[in-house]
């Protein structure tokens, strides 16, 4: 029985590995080998867990920020980037798995987020810097997953895409308007790229030689370029970006390679990265506690809402025969 | 840190303008019915994506079942004399 | 309203044009420090949303008083740069948010209170009011409904919820005295035909309330005379501190743009 058990699986996976390469895609009920359901599982998860957590540093300059039309803009973003995480929190249920499984990952420090949310925004500079930089990092990971091969995903991907490049280009208006300001304006942009570039590389994951899930993952096609390729071009499209604002770049190796066509860069300090990622970064005790006592302090909320639930069956004044 | 009474997942489909069908957007938590549409109303409308919501307790949806795909969706697909470019009119006999 | 209605000064109808403006402006300031800190990522969006449409109405309103005053101030100098007494918010806009039923308690105070003033003020004989009103009352609509939900399920939830929006209730209620408190600024305003006549917006608002309260289960609270007059610039404690924080970027770097 097992033979024959085995068998099938094998046949399973062959038609399941058709599938995907003939850009099929692979929907919740549909039959996926176990180790693509936890490798989405865990890559979704992380992706919303960063969105999530990703609201704070630029949620706490919402109250400081310097006119009501960024005030706006700001509150609109953090916003967005809420949105996303549930987008992403719903395609990982459709594996399942449920959002509350997944928050209380996040909360123990099981789960692992974006690296790049466990740096500080102590200037307002920072909140353009993330915009330009962050945002546009996010971006160019994210356009290729919107062609990836879990369906639930690839249309999260779309919706969040769609939304992602009013954030970037919200954070370098912001950086344009510091960058052609007053010197101190001036200043403020230039230690913020100081501080925000190495990071943004980082967020590309390890170098190629070094990363450890890329094989499977473009196999299955959730992954479709390597961490390297997209640094690359991350670096090639940022570059002018910057120089247009008047900024350096914070790399004194950083040169232009005619034959080869891009940029040469300098090397990145990957222990900085995996000390972060270990949870020695500047902000990381700081972000997870900040999610620790939200949750803890709304446990009350949410448990009222459920005992109001359970005592009043009825959708309320809504058109319950709805159509 | 478990929660008692999770709030349960409902499916979101969003009418995008009169004359469309609603279509599947997503999911989302809510405690109640009510709540689900502010949610849906909130996380899916922002952008003037929608004129009608429904919301639908995931657990109320009946799918079919994918591992019979083949009989229930595989007949149709030699039927094609069920689509009209099968049939060859002649180009004298017009509005056919 | 007779076509001889008594016209009010400019600096009148710039003052009553910043009471509106200002409580919507420190009430958006309040929610925005919400974000990231909700009971669950929906509330985060749901309270953003209700943030962004009153900072929307408080541009709208600033952006309006800069205008009757002609002295070139836009939205963000009268935002960002008067003094503590110069802002006419109702000071209970300025109450800290405690935790998410007493924010919901101020917030329903104060949705019913948009909702019967910008019904009225869509009438209103200056027609830049009415715009905004008519606009506004759309978003005040939903934001009423949002949080007068959330009080129905805190109020009928446990006895935990029940109790603490109770204690909220009873913190927060003396404040609404002063909505109604109609001075001499007021009663030009509705002699002319700008504003609306407090006590009808008081009875609107008096009857919305009570009928959510019972829903809620909640316990109306008895009315307590309140000699705080925000209407006037003389606030509480707080709006000291909101200032600080909000104003910080703007004083810090007077020459700036941003």
């Amino acid at each position: 029985m097992e033979a024959a058990a085995q068998l099938d699986e094998s046949a399973l996976e062959q038609r399941f590995l058709a599938r995907v390469d003939a850009e099929e895609k692979i929907e919740p009920k549909d039959w996926m080998p176990a180790r693509y359901r936890n490798t989405l599982i865990r890559q979704i998860s992380q992706h919303a867990h960063s969105e999530i957590v990703g609201m704070l540093p630029e949620g706490n300059w919402i109250t400081r920020a310097p006119t009501l039309k960024r005030k706006s803009i700001l509150i609109a973003k953090v916003q967005d980037e809420g949105g996303h995480g549930a987008y992403l929190y719903s395609a990982a249920e459709t594996l399942g798995v449920s959002r509350d499984q997944l928050v209380e990952q996040l909360l123990s420090g099981k789960a692992k987020y974006s690296s790049i949310f466990n740096y500080p925004t102590p200037t307002w500079a920072d909140v353009g810097a993330i915009g330009w930089l962050v945002d546009g990092a996010a971006i160019m990971n994210q356009i290729p997953l919107c062609r990836c091969s879990y369906g639930p995903y690839a249309r999260a991907m779309v919706r969040v895409c769609r939304e992602e490049s009013f954030h970037q280009r919200q954070g370098y208006d912001l950086m344009l308007h510091l960058a052609q300001g007053t010197a101190e304006q001036k200043l403020m942009a230039q230690e913020a790229l100081n501080r925000w570039w190495w990071p943004a590389l980082m967020m590309f994951g390890p170098s190629d030689a070094n990363s450890t899930h890329t094989g499977d993952s473009q196999r299955w096609k959730i992954k479709r370029f390597s961490n390297d390729e997209l640094r690359q071009k991350f670096v090639d499209f940022t570059v002018p970006q910057a120089k247009f604002l008047g900024l350096t770049v914070p790399d004194p190796l950083l040169r232009w390679n005619d034959s080869k066509q891009q940029h040469e860069f300098g090397p990145i300090d990957w222990n900085e990265f995996d000390q972060v990622l270990k949870g020695n970064g500047p902000c990381n005790a700081e972000r997870i506690a900040a999610r620790r006592n939200a949750h803890a302090a709304g446990a009350w909320v949410r448990e009222a809402a459920s005992a109001y639930a359970a005592k009043h069956s009825r959708a309320g004044a809504e058109h319950v025969d709805g159509r | 840190m478990e929660d008692k009474n999770q709030w349960p997942l409902y499916e979101v489909f969003v009418r995008a303008r009169g004359g469309l069908d609603h279509k599947h957007v997503g999911s989302l938590h809510a405690s109640d019915a009510r709540m689900a549409i502010d949610h849906a109303r909130d996380l899916y409308t922002r952008r003037q994506e929608g004129v009608s919501i429904w919301v639908v307790p995931s657990k109320a949806i009946v799918a079919s079942d994918p591992t019979e795909t083949d009989s229930l969706f595989e007949p149709a697909r030699d039927k094609i004399y069920r689509h009209p470019t099968f049939y060859d009119i002649p180009d004298e006999v017009k509005t056919l | 309203m007779s076509a001889a209605a008594p016209q009010v000064g400019s600096e009148a109808l710039f003052r009553y044009v910043l009471r509106l403006g200002d409580l919507s402006l420190v009430l958006g300031q309040r929610l925005g420090e919400w974000v990231g800190h909700s009971p669950a990522l929906e509330e985060d969006l749901g309270l953003a949303n209700i943030a962004l449409d009153l900072i929307g109405q408080a541009r709208m309103l600033l952006s309006y008083a800069g205008e009757i005053e002609g002295r070139g101030r836009d939205e963000d100098k009268l935002a960002y740069l008067r003094e503590q007494g110069a802002y006419f918010n109702a000071i209970l806009a300025e109450q800290p948010n405690g935790d998410f039923g007493q924010t919901i308690v101020r917030q329903v105070l104060i949705d019913a209170f948009q909702l019967e003033l910008y019904e009225r003020l869509a009438a209103s004989h200056d027609e830049r009011l009415a715009a905004i009103a008519a606009k506004s009352v759309k978003e005040v609509r939903y934001h009423l409904r949002y949080s007068s939900d959330w009080l129905v399920r805190l109020g009928d939830g446990t006895a935990e919820s029940h109790a603490r929006v109770q204690s909220a209730l009873d913190l927060l209620w003396p404040y609404t005295v002063e909505l109604f408190a109609a001075d001499e600024l007021d009663l030009a305003m509705a002699d002319s035909g700008i504003g609306p006549r407090l006590p009808e917006v008081q009875s609107a608002w008096s009857a919305r309330i009570e009928a959510i309260l019972t829903e809620a289960t909640l316990r109306r609270p008895a009315d307590r005379p309140h000699a705080w007059h925000g209407k006037r610039g003389q606030h509480s404690e707080h709006l000291g501190y909101i200032l600080a924080e909000m104003q910080y970027l703007q004083r810090t770097y007077p020459d700036a743009r941003w």
